[in-house]
């Protein structure tokens, strides 16, 4: 393959990946509701979603949920790895087994569990229910990411600090997580990411008290074309660019490891 | 006190146990359950779920879907299997920024994207202005509500699923073997057919187990983009759980997802022994 083809085809895929995307960012600015031709220039619809109180609650409960989620996902998923790595103790197999089932379930598999365990336990759908449900799909992905930087630690700082006296809280707090920045980081925007996009598990699992992003979304685009979307695909794009502009200055200036 | 060690091990168990093992067997039971729209399933045991997934309308929506993912998973292989192959020979920098911006998207939640495609390919949309505009046609395309629609939907949503582990088959391949076989005259064909094919053969699993069930179940993309012809059996399961409320039927159909799943991972462990090493995704790495 020649190097010209290669950028080619690499520039259509991106091109494919990001050309509908555009349209809707272009469209957000356009004052024709139908977008079909450009007829000017216009924050119409800005001020309409600002003014659309049930879209932004919506918004910003899918983000609380991102948030909350990854972070839950980071922590209990960094103490999976930790253990599967660490010790060995009884159903280790069954637990890698049961991860490794839900990396690979499809979403629409996992949706179902969720809600038949939630209706059974009879917890109402809402917020708990949607954490619970992120907080688990996330989880296989923190481990294997974690796992993976683990494996590659040098055996001898953990085996010193017991020399040395250090419990297995104290090895863990002031050796192991320190090292493990920046693959906890990075499963914790994967989580995020995974969390935010998500469509299938939050429709199954989620309540009339608690409504997010997607089903919101859904309701509206499912009739016809709302302009509010695509300010909103607007101003989603713009924060994930400006939060990856953050996160790889962070990881620049954080010392290598 | 807990010790720390027994706090990691019960957290890690306890949580497994009850999001994960307890729930796939609670659908497992309901499968084998009578519908009931009180109490959504009830005893005595009954094979009417699963009897049901046979039933003529059910079973058509269901190799109907089989057929379009099958279609969308071969695309995302033909358009991903390159894009992989030309991303993991790049200098690490460039292309850990090309994956940045292959996973970007995802921010701008998937159904968000989903009517974004729903836009571009309607009658006065993006595709057909350059169809039209550069004169392949003459006349705009019905593109939206065709099967046409839902593949090209379920291809932009999951080729990144395709690319990643095929990623990390082109990264674990070792250099000697491609330039082993070019000291011995093999063409490019030859490289690929014989060094390139056979050990990413895991990545190539990998990304269709990850991309073929998962597109059967992305009701959201035939409710937008497919019409009412174009069903998926998402389609089907959701309408079972949230309106018709026949439980038993609807996780006869997660089982038979499930089952089918399982399958494919016996094929991926074969690929893996074939390959005779532990691809990206194997769950003896944790």
């Amino acid at each position: 393959m020649t190097k010209t083809f290669k950028t080619l085809f690499v520039g259509l895929v991106f091109l494919y990946l990001y050309a509908p995307i555009a349209v809707l960012v272009v469209n957000s600015f356009n004052k024709s509701k139908y977008g079909h031709r450009w007829s000017g220039f216009s924050w119409t619809w800005y001020e309409k979603l600002l003014n659309n109180d049930t879209l932004i609650t919506a918004f910003t409960n899918s983000l609380t949920i991102a948030v909350l989620s990854a972070t839950a996902a980071s922590v209990i998923g960094t103490l999976m790895a930790l253990a599967i790595y660490r010790y060995r103790f009884r159903f280790k197999q069954t637990a890698s087994g049961a991860l490794f089932v839900v990396m690979m379930s499809p979403d629409i598999v996992l949706a179902i569990t969720f809600l038949v365990l939630f209706i059974a336990l009879g917890i109402q759908l809402g917020f708990w229910t949607l954490l619970l449900a992120h907080t688990t799909f996330c989880l296989p992905f923190v481990v294997i990411t974690v796992y993976a930087q683990l494996k590659g630690f040098d055996a001898h700082l953990i085996e010193a600090a017991q020399d040395l006296g250090a419990s297995e809280r104290a090895v863990f707090w002031h050796i192991i997580l320190p090292l493990l920045v920046p693959s906890v980081a990075a499963s914790w925007l994967l989580s995020f990411t995974l969390s935010l996009d998500d469509v299938i598990i939050s429709s199954f699992v989620t309540g009339p008290q608690y409504e997010v992003l997607p089903i919101r979304v859904f309701s509206m685009v499912k009739v016809g074309v709302s302009p509010e979307v695509n300010v909103l695909a607007a101003l989603l794009l713009l924060i994930s660019m400006v939060c990856l502009a953050v996160f790889a200055w962070f990881m620049k200036r954080k010392p290598k490891l | 006190m807990l010790s720390f060690r027994r706090l990691v091990i019960s957290l890690t168990l306890g949580w497994l146990a009850v999001m994960v093992v307890a729930p796939h067997l609670l659908v497992l039971a309901t499968s084998f359950m009578t519908a009931d729209i009180q109490h959504l399933a009830v005893w005595p045991l009954s094979l009417d779920g699963y009897a049901k997934v046979f039933q003529p309308i059910y079973f058509d929506v269901f190799l109907h879907s089989l057929w379009l993912s099958a279609v969308a998973t071969a695309l995302c292989l033909l358009i991903g299997y390159p894009f992989a192959f030309i991303l993991a020979r790049q200098k690490p920098v460039w292309r850990n920024v090309l994956l940045v911006l292959m996973m970007l998207p995802f921010w701008t939640n998937s159904l968000i994207r989903t009517y974004a495609i729903k836009i571009i390919l309607g009658k006065k949309g993006l595709v057909n202005t350059l169809l039209v505009g550069t004169g392949i046609v003459d006349e705009p395309l019905s593109l939206l509500y065709t099967e046409f629609a839902v593949i090209f939907g379920l291809v932009y949503i999951l080729l990144p699923f395709m690319v990643l582990p095929l990623m990390a088959s082109f990264e674990q391949l070792s250099k000697e073997y491609v330039e082993a076989a070019r000291d011995l005259q093999a063409n490019a064909w030859q490289r690929f057919w014989h060094i390139y094919l056979p050990l990413t053969s895991p990545g190539i699993v990998a990304g269709c187990l990850i991309v073929f069930l998962p597109a059967m179940g992305m009701f959201y993309v035939a409710d937008l983009l497919g019409g009412s012809t174009n069903l998926l059996l998402g389609n089907v399961i959701k309408n079972q759980f949230l309106v018709v409320r026949d439980w038993p039927f609807g996780s006869a159909f997660s089982v038979t997802l499930i089952v089918m799943m399982a399958l494919m991972l016996a094929v991926y462990y074969q690929a893996n022994r074939l390959v005779q090493r532990k691809g990206g995704l194997d769950d003896q790495n944790l």
